[in-house]
């Protein structure tokens, strides 16, 4: 085995700089926060093509500071596969009737673009919770 | 490293790892793989994450779900749940004592919402084998700082100005420790890591060890920088196998990446890492004794001074420090003395682990800020006392401390207060004892342990531990006298006076500090040949009550002596003379009607 190249201060800031965003995720905080609901109508609409697509972007636009997570059904089973986009200070927004391709849109001009895509929104805030 | 939408950081603490933690790891990593969710979820090895009473634990990352007492067959229903239809399992999460409903967030749960991670700030996060993600959360900036920035005198005062005291048990101010080395012309020089953590029921260097190997490390070689020292030495007992790994994986990874060795990080400066294997006996954790250690001779503390800093391994200025301390320092380096100064007392600054342990809800490894009262600890963080008995007391300190009473829960958490109360402040073991401890069987206990671990050097302590415990034995048989209190003060104070080492110097402690507190018990073995808390066996008897006795037989069936007699549906009788009071018949009782009877005077023969 080659002896591995010793590193400088330099080199273990680039360390940090690269890794750091891939545990982020470890302490719950990032830019945005996305939720794709996978309950047993959301994965038998396609919610795990919609996972797939969003990973995928994620990976190819280097944007390791959103955190996916997933959650059950929303109640609104016909208008699954769904998926809640939360921007920071911001409040959540669901989507509904997902394809790759809406999907796509939605990563470019909202997620990282910060630009809601209006034609495909179900419903901006919160539910009230008693 | 690449990207997954959820981490499951699997605690491998050596309190989970035995109760099954790395089967879990498996089973995870297998269900997730027969899911296809490999690419997307990733399963980390973490180190202890301190609750320890409620493993194997998984924490789940984003989500800050928190699971407990997992088992192998909950896996596939988890990873099903919770990681494919995002559902979080609640019949899996934590539940506090008293309560129905389940608290999900670990942040939500009292035993971690009052800690405050310094030291410990890497456990449950990262995984401790892996360099990158250790360097990820700032590791080894404070080393960069230290090694391209500050000169060796501007690192001394740093830690002299934030006023970090060792956290092995004395704690004597770690900044003026090296500033006397500092001072030394004499080459070459030494560092060691004192991880021979001794005292019965304390955990806090080897999880520290475990959880963040690095840490001690890179305080290590900020410390050389400082003192000008060479080489360093890190001493664990050899009973904690997990943490020798982990350490000797950490110290290969440093120097391959050129951390250790020649011309750290391209600055110039030199310095390697050694691990000693200690032999386990309790001894060596006092600081001379584990210089003789580590030089291969038999642990045996020598006469001080001069101190370790001017003469020590080989006869060359040498600092030590414990697990801990050494844990602390680049964080004081990274963040700043004044951020520290900031925490804790006027007398104690920053953050202590305790290992916590004994008659309380939530055993485990807590770490908490200088100052924070005993109460907020025991009920607060620990839970309170479990099965709805009372606290009576709580130990400190190891067998040097001492037990404080619940008049003293009030009591702020620092050197001084402790040590004014009769306690130290020692490695950071705390054993809450409820009102079924007996506080002379607790003394017998600690000088049995002491008597055991006295090297025998000096006459005081071999004998005086010695003839300590056969008095305090005599009295939980029955067979003390009043005078034997005062033999037990004067012994103790002649083992202080005429040892040569902290060992000897507080074997008297746990005499000393139960009879401040608890002389009634003495008084009530002594004169009225009772135990109050019912647990010395020779002053007790175990009776059958009449009138709550079914005679069910279950007590006859589990007596290993068949002195119990009746036959079925009639009261039953216990034969006091062939009895040895081991309890099974209390135990296999349902119906409460054996008792061990202590409130009068019972003969001894």
């Amino acid at each position: 085995m080659p002896a591995k190249k010793k590193l400088t201060i330099q080199d273990l800031a680039k360390i940090r700089e690269k890794t750091k965003s891939l545990m982020t995720i470890r302490e719950s905080e990032g830019r945005a926060r996305v939720t794709v609901h996978m309950g047993t109508c959301g994965i038998a609409a396609g919610a795990r093509d919609i996972m797939d697509t969003l990973l995928g972007e994620i990976g190819k636009a280097k944007a390791q500071d959103i955190i996916v997570t997933t959650s059950g059904c929303a109640g609104l089973c016909n208008a699954e596969p769904m998926m809640t986009v939360e921007l920071k200070n911001q409040p959540p927004v669901k989507y509904g009737h997902l394809t790759p391709d809406k999907m796509h849109k939605i990563f470019v001009q909202h997620i990282l673009g910060g630009q809601m895509v209006a034609e495909l929104v179900l419903a901006v805030g919160s539910e009230t919770v008693y | 490293m690449k990207q997954y939408r959820s981490h499951l950081l699997v605690c491998a603490g050596t309190g989970c790892v035995s109760c099954g933690s790395f089967k879990i790891k498996e089973a995870l990593e297998k269900e997730i793989k027969k899911r296809n969710l490999q690419d997307e979820i990733q399963v980390v090895a973490t180190g202890c994450n301190g609750f320890c009473e409620r493993g194997p634990i998984v924490l789940v990352q984003p989500d800050g779900i928190f699971y407990q007492l997992l088992k192998v067959e909950d896996v596939p229903h988890l990873v099903e749940e919770h990681l494919v239809k995002g559902r979080p399992v609640k019949s899996l999460m934590y539940v506090p004592p008293a309560e129905k409903e389940p608290v999900p967030k670990m942040k939500d749960i009292e035993f971690f919402k009052h800690q405050r991670l310094i030291v410990l700030r890497n456990r449950g996060r990262i995984d401790p084998e892996k360099i990158e993600e250790y360097i990820a959360f700032d590791g080894y900036e404070a080393m960069g700082k230290a090694l391209s920035e500050m000169t060796p005198a501007a690192i001394v005062d740093e830690i002299l100005f934030s006023g970090l005291r060792g956290r092995g048990g004395a704690g004597f101010p770690t900044g003026k420790k090296w500033a006397a080395c500092a001072k030394e012309k004499a080459t070459p020089k030494y560092l060691i890591c004192n991880g021979d953590e001794g005292d019965p029921g304390a955990f806090m260097d080897r999880s520290v060890l475990e959880a963040d190997p690095h840490a001690v490390l890179e305080g290590m070689v900020i410390g050389a920088k400082a003192i000008g020292a060479s080489k360093g030495f890190i001493y664990i007992r050899h009973e904690y196998p997990l943490a020798l790994k982990r350490m000797a994986i950490a110290i290969d990874q440093a120097r391959e990446n050129g951390l250790l060795g020649q011309d750290i990080l391209g600055t110039g400066f030199a310095f390697d890492l050694e691990i000693v294997q200690g032999a386990g006996a309790f001894v060596s954790g006092e600081e001379t004794a584990l210089l003789a250690s580590v030089e291969g001779q038999i642990a045996m503390p020598r006469q001080r001074p001069p101190y370790p800093a001017r003469k020590g391994l080989w006869g060359q200025p040498t600092v030590i420090n414990n697990v801990e301390t050494w844990a602390t320092v680049p964080n004081i380096i990274r963040r700043g003395a004044d951020w520290f100064q900031g925490l804790g007392t006027e007398t104690s600054k920053g953050t202590k682990i305790f290992a916590l342990v004994g008659k309380i809800a939530n055993t485990g490894l807590v770490e908490v800020p200088m100052g924070i009262k005993l109460r907020d600890i025991v009920y607060g963080i620990g839970g309170g006392i479990p099965d709805k008995r009372d606290f009576k007391a709580i130990q400190i300190g190891g067998p040097s401390g001492g037990c404080l009473p619940a008049k003293l829960l009030d009591l702020p958490v620092d050197y001084e207060s402790l040590t004014a109360a009769g306690a130290m402040m020692g490695s950071g073991g705390m054993i809450v004892m409820d009102d079924k401890t007996c506080m002379v069987d607790v003394a017998k206990y600690f000088l049995n342990f002491l008597q055991d671990e006295s090297c025998g050097k000096c006459v005081s302590c071999r004998e005086g531990t010695q003839r300590m415990y056969e008095i305090v034995k005599g009295i939980t048989e029955g067979v003390g006298q009043e005078s034997d209190l005062d033999l037990l003060e004067e012994l103790a104070t002649v083992c202080k006076d005429a040892s040569m080492c902290g060992l000897g110097q507080t074997a008297g402690n746990p005499v000393l500090t139960t009879l401040r507190y608890f002389r009634h018990e003495y008084d009530a073995h002594i004169l009225d040949k009772r135990c109050p808390a019912g647990v010395c066996k020779k002053l007790i008897r175990y009776v059958v009550l009449a009138e709550k006795c079914t005679g069910c037989q279950s007590c006859k069936k589990a007596c290993p002596k068949d002195c119990i007699k009746g036959t079925l549906k009639d009261v039953h009788l216990i034969d006091q003379s062939n009895c040895i009071k081991c309890g099974a018949c209390k135990e296999a009782c349902r119906f409460e009607a054996i008792e061990e009877q202590r409130d009068e005077a019972i003969q001894v023969i």
